[in-house]
């Protein structure tokens, strides 16, 4: 009965919220990068994609570690299942992030001025949504009730996203200022990139809602 | 000495099926929703079943003894043979049965053949607490499911460390209802013995006596351990993931108002306490620890605001309270006739 002594329990509860701590840095390092790259400071760029390399892998290992011990403590029979769910959709969120800064990265795309505002825009609500999806995977251990609260706002979030995308597009591809069709594309490319980090937030919280109804006493 | 282990073998019969049957009713989801495994489960709920007989058994046993005092052993025999039957019988056939209105129609059985008059108090109010029993758990469960709810979601608590505590809130109802269960019900396995015991008062020291009844009580309550032991995890896993599909907290929810319930009617000390303090007191009387629990069950789902309410079951229970008493009367008549007139043994005198 290993799952009788609080002490265990208590030791994994901070290892979740380290673990969605990761997550929420995650979120916040993508929008610093973004706005270094736009800024043109391609040192301070670098650093954010190096960091952001290191959270997703600390994240993965925390994650399996997790999940070991929540069927070798044999904890919360009832709900295991939803929550290594809900940990790993989480993980994708951070999988996503670090590859925008890694396709930045490689790629290096040439974004004009006139597009700028619209990416950093886009990379705010990206991450405000990040930030949302782990306080509604905070309130679900915590406070269930709170859960929808945060759903909302994450709904809200890659709405707006959406907005921002396609407004980016259409700019994109109406302009006279970016010559070649590649390029467009290539900005269409990075607009839907950033944009999948909300997307996916979203779908985390999909199943947060699920989880949270299923949860209720 | 064979003889009378022969003659109490009926009522260690009884007490086996109940112990096969009842303790899924405390323990059933728990073990089921894998919170507490069964080996645990099955230790913990003998002991207390046992523990409960011994200590508070006489309350409900005494209310028995008024309906029908059976007086010889080969009658007690088939009292306690013939309400096994009618349970093992109306669970095959799958009608809901409980011991306590099968042992009541099978001393009415031996009241008519051995024309005793049925003395009607004690009648009615075993009756009525029959019908009251499962009307009080789902009130219990109903306060008890508020309060817990409110207590969850204003505590917020990690699910974590609510796993961990509701593990050992449903050991700790587990264990009380189990404790309930063995002096509610020890009655209708043993209580029709307490008048042609076999057994002699034992004195330990000036302080304590180990008296006949009591020995009874253990015995019949080993034989639900057993019972509980050898049979009721087949028992566990249907109800807890059949009938009612409950979360850990519910259950939680649901053992202790149904253990409150069978409590209420065994604890002479409580019921004691409530009259010298002239609240209104319960009589002592072995109800239904099923009936509580769908009474429970009931509880919850209104304070849900009525979801999947399962009015057939309802319907089932009241049908329990007329057909069990009845067939098992019958049957009692019968074997009783044949006891006495082709075995010639005495069942009264």
């Amino acid at each position: 009965m290993n799952s009788l002594f609080p002490k265990r329990s208590k030791e994994l509860e901070s290892d979740v919220d380290s673990y969605l701590d990761k997550v929420s840095v995650a979120g916040l390092v993508l929008l610093d990068g973004i706005k270094s790259y736009l800024e043109g400071k391609a040192d301070q760029f670098e650093k954010n994609y190096l960091e952001i390399s290191k959270i997703e892998s600390d994240a993965d290992q925390m994650r399996r570690d997790i999940k070991h011990r929540l069927y070798t403590y044999m904890l919360i029979p009832e709900s295991r299942g939803d929550v290594l769910g809900l940990l790993e959709t989480i993980d994708d969120i951070v999988d996503v992030c670090e590859k925008v800064l890694e396709q930045f990265s490689i790629e290096n795309p040439q974004i004009p001025d006139f597009l700028k505002g619209d990416f950093l825009t886009l990379a705010e609500l990206s991450s405000k949504a990040v930030e949302e999806v782990v306080k509604g995977a905070q309130a679900f251990f915590r406070q269930i009730e709170m859960v929808s609260n945060y759903v909302n706002k994450v709904h809200y979030y890659e709405h707006k996203a959406d907005d921002i995308e396609e407004q980016l597009k259409r700019k994109a591809f109406n302009s006279d200022e970016i010559k070649r069709f590649s390029y467009k594309v290539h900005m269409r490319y990075f607009a839907e990139k950033i944009a999948l980090v909300s997307d996916v937030s979203e779908s985390v919280c999909e199943r947060l809602s699920v989880y949270a109804i299923k949860r209720r006493i | 000495m064979l003889t009378v282990i022969f003659f109490l073998s009926s009522g260690l019969f009884l007490g086996w099926s109940l112990g096969a049957n009842d303790a899924a009713n405390i323990f059933g989801t728990a073990v089921a929703t894998k919170m507490i495994k069964f080996k645990i489960a099955a230790i913990i709920c003998s002991l207390f079943v046992v523990l409960g007989a011994v200590v508070s058994g006489a309350g409900a046993s005494h209310t028995l003894g008024k309906l029908g005092a059976v007086n010889e052993l080969g009658g007690a025999f088939i009292v306690a043979l013939t309400a096994a039957l009618t349970v093992m019988w109306m669970t095959r056939i799958g009608l809901p049965v409980s011991t306590s209105q099968a042992i009541v129609g099978a001393i009415i059985g031996w009241n008519f053949f051995s024309q005793t008059k049925t003395d009607l108090v004690p009648l009615s109010k075993i009756i009525g607490s029959w019908i009251f029993s499962p009307i009080l758990s789902a009130f219990l469960a109903f306060l008890l499911f508020h309060l817990v709810k409110k207590i969850v979601e204003r505590s917020s608590i990690h699910l974590f460390r609510l796993d961990s505590f509701t593990r050992i809130g449903l050991i700790i109802v587990g264990a009380f209802g189990a404790y309930s269960l063995g002096a509610n019900n020890i009655g209708n396995v043993m209580g029709v013995f307490i008048n042609s015991s076999p057994f002699k008062d034992i004195s330990v020291s000036h302080f304590f006596t180990f008296t006949s009844v009591q020995q009874l009580f253990l015995l019949g309550g080993i034989a639900i351990g057993v019972g509980v032991f050898s049979y009721s995890k087949k028992v566990m896993m249907t109800v807890g993931s059949g009938i009612f599909k409950l979360s850990p907290i519910t259950a939680f929810v649901v053992v202790l108002a149904s253990s409150l319930t069978l409590f209420l009617f065994a604890s002479q000390g409580l019921h004691d306490f409530l009259d010298s303090h002239n609240l209104p007191v319960l009589p002592l009387v072995p109800i239904s620890s099923s009936q509580s629990v769908v009474g429970a069950v009931m509880g919850v789902s209104l304070a849900k605001g009525a979801r999947n309410l399962n009015f057939q079951k309802l319907g089932q229970i009241s049908l329990g309270w007329i057909t069990t008493p009845i067939a098992s009367a019958i049957l009692s008549y019968i074997a009783l006739f044949f006891m006495q007139n082709v075995f010639l043994e005495k069942v009264f005198h």
